[in-house]
């Protein structure tokens, strides 16, 4: 018998992030919506969510970026994934992620995009309509 | 679906290949049956070390501390930690990992979480998989840390060869002590937080409720001459500071002790036959509780004898044993 497949879904905060608030609101409204939530903590570096990601094996990483430092991490974080042939994981990043970033971001492959005032369900229905496999 | 692909890569290391295998068993029994059916014959190298202790007693931190001394060692570490399902929506919050934020490297530890999935007794119906996917990549040592548990999970105990159960001071008296369940399974009693008032205090209980009368400080040369030749494990008792590793030095002593008794002894063999039988059990009252539950909601082969029953004239167990007869058992 198959059982109900979980959506498994990382949430971290990478580089000097330290206000993590609302990481850990995204993390319960995930749990919330019968999703299995890892939450790593803060001042992830790209190695430390890479090798989460290949241990883990999750569906979607959510990316929780305050710093300003997005455009420097997210790409080097896709790289290394891309490196260990990680292809069918949703990346997302939210935040504060200014629009004129946002093409940028875009092109190494992160979605999402979300920022202060979203609706929680908004991020959980993205998640589910958003999975590579 | 084949998997030989993957458990190839499996068989060379590949952590990618385990954690995808992982989730492939614990999403999919049939899977499962099929992956555990092509790597088994590779198991059973790895030192399995079960954990177990209530909610926020340590126990994260205190695998933390003790792979790195594992490490340390040359050795390759797989950890499972396992966290509990909301019985409400299934969900699950799994936080382990973040007291492991000790830089180690993809080769030397491979970290797992997973949710229950509401299966009681302390781990997730797919743990006893994931320890041989783990062991199949190469594991030295696998921990297990269980949920935080209450008095009576203790399941770990016929997964683990050495369990550690951790306390903190201050929770519980001598009472709790001799309560059955939990305290009864270990073979390594572990007081966390050693600085807290208390600690001392925790361990003479424990002391008490194991009758042991030695000192604290044990000398571990003739603790293991003792034990092996009374062919009975004492569970010993220690303080440590995961925080800080004060005293891990000797609770690896013990750990060791506790090893070479199993070897010495002949418990290991002991061990390996209760972990096979207790999970062909588990594998069977899975499987025969689904074949029952087809019979009695889905076959008019009971028809008969639920409308007998509904007239008084055949009661539930004589029912019972006609599904018995159905099924070949008798």
């Amino acid at each position: 018998m198959v059982e109900k497949r979980k959506i498994k879904v990382l949430v971290c905060k990478p580089g000097l992030n330290g206000h993590d608030r609302g990481a850990k609101v995204l993390a319960r409204a995930l749990r919330d919506a019968g999703m299995e939530v890892i939450y790593t903590g803060i001042h992830q570096t790209p190695d430390d969510i890479v090798n989460t990601v290949i241990q883990e094996d999750p569906d979607a990483v959510m990316l929780s970026m305050l710093s300003g430092a997005h455009n420097a991490l997210c790409p080097i974080i896709m790289e290394k994934l891309k490196e260990n042939g990680i292809n069918d994981v949703l990346i997302a990043v939210g935040g504060i992620i200014p629009d004129e970033d946002k093409p940028f971001l875009e092109k190494h492959g992160l979605k999402g995009f979300h920022g202060p005032g979203t609706e929680l369900k908004t991020i959980v229905e993205f998640v589910k309509n958003n999975l590579k496999r | 679906m084949d998997y030989s692909n993957l458990i190839d890569q499996l068989f060379e290391g590949n952590p990618r290949a385990a954690a995808r295998l992982i989730t492939i068993v614990e999403n999919d029994i049939e899977a499962a049956e099929k992956i555990v059916n092509n790597i088994y014959n590779k198991t059973g190298n790895a030192y399995i070390l079960g954990v177990t202790g209530a909610p926020g007693c340590g126990k994260s931190t205190f695998i933390s501390t003790i792979t790195k001394i594992f490490v340390d060692e040359g050795k390759k570490v797989g950890i499972i930690c396992v966290d509990p399902s909301s019985p409400l929506t299934g969900g699950a919050l799994l936080g382990d990992r973040i007291r492991m934020k000790q830089n180690f490297t993809l080769e030397n530890v491979f970290i797992r979480s997973m949710a229950n999935r509401m299966q009681l007794g302390g781990l997730a119906r797919a743990t006893e998989d994931a320890i041989k996917i783990l062991d199949a990549y190469g594991c030295d040592v696998i921990i297990v840390e269980t949920v935080g548990v209450g008095q009576s999970e203790v399941d770990i105990f016929k997964s683990a060869q050495t369990v550690v159960v951790l306390l903190v001071p201050g929770l519980g008296d001598d009472i709790q002590a001799i309560k059955a369940g939990i305290m009864e399974i270990v073979d390594i009693f572990v007081v966390n937080k050693m600085d807290l008032a208390g600690a001392n205090r925790k361990v003479a209980d424990i002391m008490q409720m194991l009758e042991l009368n030695k000192n604290f400080v044990y000398e571990s040369q003739e603790i293991s001459k003792n034990l092996v030749k009374m062919k009975r494990w004492t569970p010993q008792v220690i303080k440590v500071n995961s925080k800080t590793g004060e005293n891990f030095e000797e609770l690896f002593k013990i750990i060791d002790i506790h090893k070479n008794f199993l070897e010495s002894t002949g418990y290991l063999e002991n061990y390996q036959l209760n972990r096979i039988k207790s999970e062909t059990l588990q594998i069977l009252k899975y499987k025969l509780t689904k074949k029952i539950e087809d019979l009695v909601n889905n076959s008019d082969k009971i028809e008969p004898y639920l409308e007998k029953a509904m007239k008084k004239s055949l009661d539930p167990y004589s029912m019972a044993n006609k599904i018995i007869e159905f099924l070949g058992l008798e």
